[in-house]
């Protein structure tokens, strides 16, 4: 056996909106393709590694419904299971924790009170808490790049390095690193970006943002040193999606839970 | 019935919801009185090994007696830890001293905590680990890791070998979550519930 088996991980993103998966109805044989519950079920068992919710809902009342939609996913679910969005208090962690979540994942809230960070981990452990960072650098260098919030439409005045530091001693368990010069674009994840945080910190780097083919997750882990990939529209084609690309990954020798 | 011992270490639910989805019948319970009359003891846990502490305050007299009386013992992660001597993350915390050596950090060279799938090595003839491949995938995630001893049924190389499972008589544990890790550790808990 290698030295260093640990799997390059390939996350699997869910979109929803009051309790419906907005992106992505991709699995035809599925009775509710919408359903966050049968969906995370199907991308687990299709070979994604991890799944996570992403709440975008707007609206408190929407909001209410996250705490159900997380326990009716969660149910059935024996893969890592992170929610995101909304998330502002201990209490907030708290609540979606006791519905079966093993992670949360904040953003905002983060550049808010950096002190939640550290709140979260001391009560749930470090391993139970995702940063998520969205980064922009306008092709200039990772040094410059800024932190930004609100979707993208704030930016605090933060540098992404520092700031991924600052994170890592308050206690974040992981990384997730969002590109927003590339997402949505397809054109491959900010291999350099993500290489120059992996690099700045010891814990896991999550990349998200631009993924469009297989060819742009072989260079997010060579190039990237990303620990972990994140995508949503890329499995969107097919059920075969994560398994044609873990198949690509083992054959550029990356390492990948396989078979899965 | 299976008594899940839930002494303020993290997240437990997950092992309960696993072990329904087999069809076993779990409690989630801190109750001396309960873990004492449970055919099966599950010691769960993820976080700082300092929260063994309640444990040891407690729980520990009614486990160790569930153990010495021969009923089947799992502890997962920090829940198997304890069942070493103890751990250099908290040199104050006792562990249950079932099995010699101390837990300890990963060594620099390597990222910390270990977070991800990784394989185990198995050494054969393990109960636990029956029907499970050579090389599987199990789910983990920690900064402190077990050395590998005579009882060690499975290993795991990162940053050097450490043990992924241990297993003497009715006593098992895994450094990983069985809750997990998909198929491979919802067999392995299926396995446990067989006992």
């Amino acid at each position: 056996m290698p030295s260093n088996r640990l799997a390059k991980r390939i996350i699997a993103c869910l979109d929803v909106d009051g309790g419906r998966v907005v992106k992505g109805i991709q699995f035809q044989q599925l009775r509710d393709a919408g359903d966050p519950a049968v969906l995370a079920s199907a991308h687990a068992s299709a070979g994604a590694d991890e799944i996570v919710l992403l709440d975008i809902t707007a609206t408190s009342d929407g909001r209410k419904t996250l705490t159900e939609t997380v326990r009716r996913t969660a149910s059935e679910l024996f893969v890592p299971f992170t929610v995101g969005g909304g998330i502002r208090t201990l209490e907030d962690a708290a609540r979606i924790f006791e519905a079966g979540a093993d992670k949360v994942s904040i953003n905002s809230a983060a550049v808010a009170n950096p002190a939640l960070v550290s709140e979260i981990a001391g009560r749930f452990g470090s391993q139970a808490v995702i940063v998520a960072i969205d980064a922009r650098r306008n092709d200039g260098p990772t040094e410059k790049a800024e932190i930004y919030v609100a979707g993208g439409r704030t930016a605090p005045g933060k540098y992404v390095l520092a700031w991924a530091r600052e994170m890592e001693d308050r206690g974040a368990g992981e990384l997730l690193l969002t590109s927003m010069d590339r997402d949505g674009t397809g054109s491959g994840f900010d291999c350099e970006l993500t290489a120059d945080v992996a690099t700045a910190v010891s814990i896991p780097v999550i990349a998200s943002g631009g993924a469009g083919n297989v060819q742009h997750f072989v260079d997010v882990f060579s190039t990237g040193k990303a620990d972990a990939a994140l995508a949503a529209s890329i499995f969107h084609f097919s059920t075969h999606a994560v398994a044609e690309l873990k198949q690509t990954l083992l054959s550029h020798g990356t390492p990948v839970r396989w078979p899965c | 019935m299976i008594a899940i011992v839930d002494y303020g270490a993290g997240n437990i639910s997950s092992v309960k919801k696993a072990l329904e989805h087999l069809g076993a019948d779990a409690i989630v319970t801190c109750d001396p009185m309960q873990i004492a009359a449970a055919e099966k003891l599950i010691v769960p846990g993820v976080g700082h090994f300092s929260r063994c502490q309640s444990l040891n305050k407690n729980l520990r007299s009614s486990v160790l007696e569930s153990m010495r009386t021969g009923r089947p013992f799992l502890g997962i992660c920090v829940g198997m830890q304890w069942l070493f001597q103890g751990s250099t993350e908290a040199p104050e915390t006792p562990g249950a001293g079932i099995f010699s050596g101390e837990c300890s950090r990963f060594p620099a060279e390597v990222k910390c905590p270990h977070v991800g799938w990784n394989q185990i090595e198995c050494n054969g003839g393990s109960r636990l680990l029956h029907g499970i491949n050579n090389g599987a995938f199990v789910y983990y995630t920690h900064s402190y890791r077990a050395p590998v001893i005579a009882e060690t049924s499975a290993c795991t190389e990162y940053g050097g070998a450490f043990s992924a499972a241990v297993e003497r008589d009715n006593i098992y544990g895994v450094q990983f979550h069985p809750e997990k890790s998909a198929e491979t550790g919802l067999k392995i808990l299926e396995n446990f519930c067989a006992f």
